[in-house]
């Protein structure tokens, strides 16, 4: 019982991060139809940030939080103002093509500035150490972790629900024709969605420094092939989908690291097919 | 002359839609553009709108070039739009659709949400219904109303009459009577000649994208050659 109850948070936790770069990833492929396979980079940008932040500047959590994911920000403005923003007409493949350069970019970016070896991060004073839960030690980051994942949620769903910003988002990703012949400036909404969903995977990469242990330039391409299986599960563009599917990844692949540690992802990728082959538009997706 | 294209030409990919066309609204005038499926009604307003834009040619709005300006500013200059298929956005409210059109635009006017409701009495029924639950006619509605919320000084109608009843398409024809009343210009493209006659001042009849008639609707109604050319199926 008592490992079942751990095993399970440790699951929540990770599924948190991926909810948080999946959850970026669907709100720029809902509101402008790209799926953008560079929102890893943004996460390891965001690690990689607030840890030069951290250990550079000397400054505590909190601030590297802030500052890093800011940062980060900046990166996805160039990409969507001068690059993606020529590809929404083009079919999908160019648009994927495109966003997987700019993993590479990123990778050598991060190879030229940080170097190619891990880094290991300044160990935490705050927010460190564990409580026991159930007679069992678990880490306090990590419940810190599955607190800000459902936050993060809360937000956006009150962002996109209940204010007129989230309105005009909501009827732009409908129809983006009829939205600009009611005055909307489309194209300055799309950028500053990109860059909001940036900043959601630069957060997720901030909050993972304390977590992951090492920082590696490769660190985003792991958990954007877990955060697409997630998106896709959920339903493609589906907020709330990508939440579920998130939790349900977490604490399966931790159930199978737990159980069968030789068949971790592959348990992950039954999931996935099991779910296309009963609902091939995803959990929450609208059919088509 | 509150809208003046001269020498239109719009291009989908590498087809030539529209071919010079030409033609003005006055102030308070209500227009209509006719011809057959496939002419060119639909082209004509998108280019004006600027979701279409002309390759060459001018469009002026009250003497300034709008052509090829993005929609959203040629909205901000007053001009509404309400597309053939109306376009209401399927997860907001008819109120919420009323109301993102009145914000987004920013003008104040004789149009609001209460004018509009009484204009459309079935809409106020409908406020918190979202969009994708609204019936045909119920959008065609809303359409209006959406357009008029911005207060624009010029309305781009696309097939108002297309699929409704008479009894409905009578009382389209007061509506756009009490619209115009209001000061508002209407540039209309429709199929139906009976009905613009009884809405529209004058009128421009399109065939393959070219302007082939212009004048009165009267002339129009009286010129069996015409009509037996250009209009009847
Ligand atoms: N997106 C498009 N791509 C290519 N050709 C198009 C496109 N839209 C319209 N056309 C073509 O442009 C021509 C004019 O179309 P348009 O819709 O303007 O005609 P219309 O007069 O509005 O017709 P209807 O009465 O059927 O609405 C038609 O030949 C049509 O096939
Ligand atoms: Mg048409």
């Amino acid at each position: 019982m008592q490992s079942y109850v751990h095993v399970i948070l440790a699951g929540l936790s990770n599924g948190m991060f991926i909810w948080l770069v999946a959850s970026g990833l669907t709100l720029i492929f809902g509101v402008l139809g790209v799926l953008n396979f560079a929102h890893g980079s943004f996460y390891m940008l965001g690690a990689y940030g607030s840890f030069t932040v951290l250990k550079y500047l000397g400054a505590g959590f909190w601030t590297g939080l802030l500052l890093g994911p800011l940062a980060v920000c900046a990166a996805g403005f160039v990409v969507e103002r001068f690059f993606l923003r020529h590809v929404y007409r083009i079919a999908l493949p160019y648009q994927l093509l495109l966003t997987f350069a700019f993993v590479l970019i990123f990778d050598n970016l991060v190879k030229i500035v940080w170097g190619g070896g891990a880094l290991s991060p300044p160990s935490l004073s705050f927010l460190g150490g564990s409580i026991p839960i159930l007679g069992r030690n678990f880490p306090v980051y990590n419940l810190f972790i599955i607190a800000v994942g459902p936050a993060v949620a809360l937000l956006l769903w009150a962002l996109l629900e209940k204010t007129w910003y989230g309105r005009i988002i909501r009827a732009s990703s409908s129809d983006r024709e009829m939205a600009a012949s009611l005055g909307v400036r489309v194209p300055a909404l799309f950028t500053g969605v990109f860059v909001f969903g940036t900043w959601l995977g630069a957060l997720g990469g901030g909050l993972a420094v304390p977590y992951v242990g090492l920082l590696t330039p490769g660190m985003g391409e792991a958990i954007i092939i877990e955060a697409f299986i997630v998106a896709v599960i959920g339903g493609l563009g589906s907020l709330k989908g990508a939440f579920v599917g998130a939790l349900v990844i977490g604490v399966m692949s931790a159930f199978g690291t737990r159980f069968f540690p030789s068949f971790d992802m592959f348990l992950t990728f039954i999931l996935m097919g099991g779910v296309l082959l009963w609902r091939p538009q995803g959990l929450f997706g609208a059919a088509r | 002359m509150i809208l003046e294209a001269s020498n239109v030409d719009t291009f989908y990919g590498t087809s030539h839609i529209l071919q010079e066309i030409s033609l003005s609204v006055g102030e308070g005038e209500v227009v209509a553009l006719l011809g057959r499926n496939g002419v060119g009604k639909t082209t004509t307003l998108r280019s004006i709108m600027g979701l279409s834009p002309p390759k060459r040619g001018s469009i002026r709005l009250r003497g300034k070039e709008i052509a090829g300006i993005p929609p959203y500013e040629v909205a901000r200059l007053g001009v509404g739009y309400v597309p053939d298929d109306l376009r209401i956005f399927p997860d907001l409210t008819a109120e919420e659709n009323l109301e993102i059109a009145r914000r987004l635009s920013g003008r104040d006017g004789y149009w609001n949400r209460e004018r509009v409701y009484e204009l459309f009495p079935k809409l106020s029924d409908l406020a918190s219904a979202k969009g994708i639950n609204l019936s045909g006619g119920e959008k065609k509605m809303l359409g209006i109303g959406r357009a008029l919320m911005a207060n624009p000084s010029l309305i781009l109608l696309d097939e108002p009459s297309e699929g409704l009843a008479p009894l409905v398409v009578a009382n389209l024809v007061d509506v756009l009577g009490r619209i115009h009343g209001q000061g508002v210009t209407i540039l209309l493209a429709d199929q139906n000649l009976k009905f613009c006659r009884k809405v529209c001042g004058r009128g421009y009849i399109l065939e393959k994208g070219a302007v082939r008639f212009g004048g009165g609707m009267e002339e129009i109604w009286g010129n069996e050659e015409v009509i037996r050319k250009y209009l009847v199926v």
